[in-house]
């Protein structure tokens, strides 16, 4: 499986997700550049954690306009895999190919540290090789997690099963415990925690890796 | 001609920035200070030229698509000839 890391001016994630697809998963990988027209033959698109054109406006605000997110959209609107993590979930949420919004942390304070999630769902594509209901520690590293929609929207994603990670320790204050989300056709998933800072012992931990051999998993059942 | 744009938060949104400002101003004596809700303001000046009716439609097409995020923010448009 061949996947795709998106590098945006401020982007400081991409080497972390490169390494962890590649030299921790075995799989190929290359670095798409943000002014990009085109994603190349890839089966897989990360965009990675950072700050984006410096979260400048609001985060993921400038870089929904960049050109490679116009591939982007259109490489999820073909059923392409995308997997956006921290900065990546904001750019999701702002493109609209997401809903809701990531504001300001409840406590306003940047946290950086490890936290227990339960997986939500196992029915998507990035969850599959996971037991429902099973707690993985993750890290967190953001000022702005704080996940927010208004109640319809967050009845429609508990209705139709599209929450795909809660927050055990909501330390961000996000509504209804909510880390990680997917769109309707459940191909394009936003989470604030880091999955690929643990993917091997030396990192600390490898309950990250179950993202990424989900996306496997999911591409060999697809082939 | 220039345009002004304020983006304010929603007011069903959390404002923990604001609420921290209120708090430091009650703080420093201002009791009288109930609560505080921050935003952001831009100044846009336009080309030469332009029609008032040009302006605005465009400056509500920025303010939309780009100044504020519609699912969290409001906004609101000035137009100074």
């Amino acid at each position: 499986m061949k996947f795709g890391v998106i590098v945006f001016p401020g982007s400081n994630c991409d080497h972390d997700a490169f390494y962890a697809v590649a030299n921790n998963l075995g799989q190929p990988a290359e670095f798409i550049w943000h002014d990009s027209t085109s994603l190349g033959d890839i089966d897989a698109v990360i965009l990675p954690g950072g700050f984006s054109y410096g979260d400048y406006l609001r985060c993921g605000a400038i870089a929904k306009f960049s050109p490679v997110m116009q591939a982007v959209k259109k490489f999820a609107a073909d059923g392409g895999l995308v997997l956006g993590v921290c900065n990546g979930f904001q750019i999701l949420v702002e493109s609209g190919l997401l809903p809701g919004a990531l504001i300001r942390n409840r406590d306003l304070k940047f946290i950086c540290r490890e936290l227990r999630l339960s997986v939500a769902t196992t029915d998507s594509p990035f969850t599959g090789a996971a037991q429902k209901d099973q707690v993985v520690r993750l890290p967190i590293a953001h000022g702005e997690g704080c996940y927010i929609a208004d109640e319809r929207t967050l009845d429609e994603l508990e209705a139709e099963d599209r929450i795909a990670f809660r927050y055990i320790d909501n330390a961000n204050g996000s509504m209804r415990d909510i880390a990680g989300i997917l769109n309707k056709e459940r191909n394009v998933m936003g989470l604030m925690p880091h999955p690929e800072r643990v993917t091997e012992p030396l990192m600390g931990g490898t309950d990250g890796r179950l993202v990424f051999e989900s996306m496997l998993r999911a591409a060999a059942v697809h082939a | 001609m220039k345009a002004r744009v304020f983006v304010t938060l929603k007011s069903t949104v959390l404002d923990p920035q604001g609420q921290t400002v209120r708090s430091a101003l009650n703080g420093l004596g201002h009791t009288s200070i109930a609560e505080v809700r921050q935003g952001k303001y831009f100044e846009i000046a336009l080309a030469d030229g332009v029609t008032t009716e040009q302006a605005r439609a465009e400056i509500e097409t920025i303010a939309h698509d780009v100044l504020a995020n519609p699912v969290i923010e409001d906004y609101r448009i000035e137009i100074l000839n």
